[in-house]
């Protein structure tokens, strides 16, 4: 870990609607580092989706289990860690495919992992079945859109 | 803590043609809890109903889930000829509405004046 960044972890219960807290937490340590205000409302969206994942999947809505959510403010980029005690997911990021959904071929839900890979500059799932999974996201202060 | 509610004040306007548009006006959260607000809502919308308008201006919180009811009231629109278009959404759910391709299925106008004249029939 950069001697310059700060750290910041939050447990939260599986229940829905406590994302909010991760997601404003996120979006007080964003703001402090200068990101964007397009930037902020990006990664509030994907650390939300991560948690609701984390509650639902990981943590089958068991509010005795928490859902981990770890801050690490770098000179130049924000990580954040969202770890439950599940087995992590067991499907990739697929893009979500609207025609097949709207023809209900595909579940209209299931578009979570999708938007976090989207919206963020890095996103990855570690799975550990024996201590749990977290998922992964990084942006960069210094972002370059496509 | 719990989710914020959805609220939902449903209205009626007319295009300029006259005829009529159902506007759905959402306040609070839009989520897996919103169910009975979104479907529900539209599932008690009479049977004449040919042209909807979604007023997402008020909303507060909207996720995956939620955007998936969305999605669920377009179908059992298409399945009923019924036109659905919104208006409302920040630039982020603007964004996020065009990356997983609703916007193939109703059209995003920036607020109701727009949105109203975009109901061409």
């Amino acid at each position: 870990m950069d001697k310059n960044s700060s750290t910041i972890e939050l447990h939260l219960p599986s229940r829905l609607g406590y994302e909010k807290i991760a997601m404003n937490t996120a979006a007080s340590a964003a703001k402090l580092m200068g990101f964007t205000e397009e930037r902020i409302e990006d990664l509030k969206t994907a650390i939300a989706e991560a948690c609701i994942n984390a509650m639902e999947h990981g943590n089958k809505l068991d509010e005795s289990l928490r859902v981990g959510v770890i801050l690490c403010m770098n000179a130049d980029s924000l990580e954040v860690k969202v770890l439950d005690t599940g087995s992590g997911p067991q499907h990739g990021t697929a893009t979500p495919n609207i025609d097949r959904k709207m023809h209900e071929e595909e579940e209209a839900r299931g578009m979570g992992m999708f938007l976090i890979q989207s919206l963020v500059d890095e996103a990855e799932w570690v799975s550990s079945p024996r201590t749990g999974s977290y998922a992964r996201m990084v942006i960069h202060l210094h972002h370059t859109s496509d | 803590m719990q989710e914020k509610s959805t609220q939902v004040k449903q209205e009626e306007v007319q295009c300029a043609s006259g005829a009529p548009i159902t506007v759905l006006r959402f306040t609070g959260d839009i989520t897996s809890a919103s169910q009975d607000a979104v479907l529900g809502t539209y599932k008690g919308l009479p049977e004449s109903t040919k042209r909807i308008l979604l007023d997402f201006s008020k909303v507060e919180y909207l996720n995956s889930s939620g955007i998936a009811l969305v999605i669920q009231m377009m179908i059992a629109a298409g399945k009923h000829g019924q036109i659905i278009k919104t208006f409302g959404l920040t630039p982020h759910f603007q964004k996020v509405f065009t990356m997983v391709g609703i916007t193939k299925y109703t059209s995003l106008h920036p607020d109701e004046q727009t949105a109203c004249a975009a109901f061409t029939c």
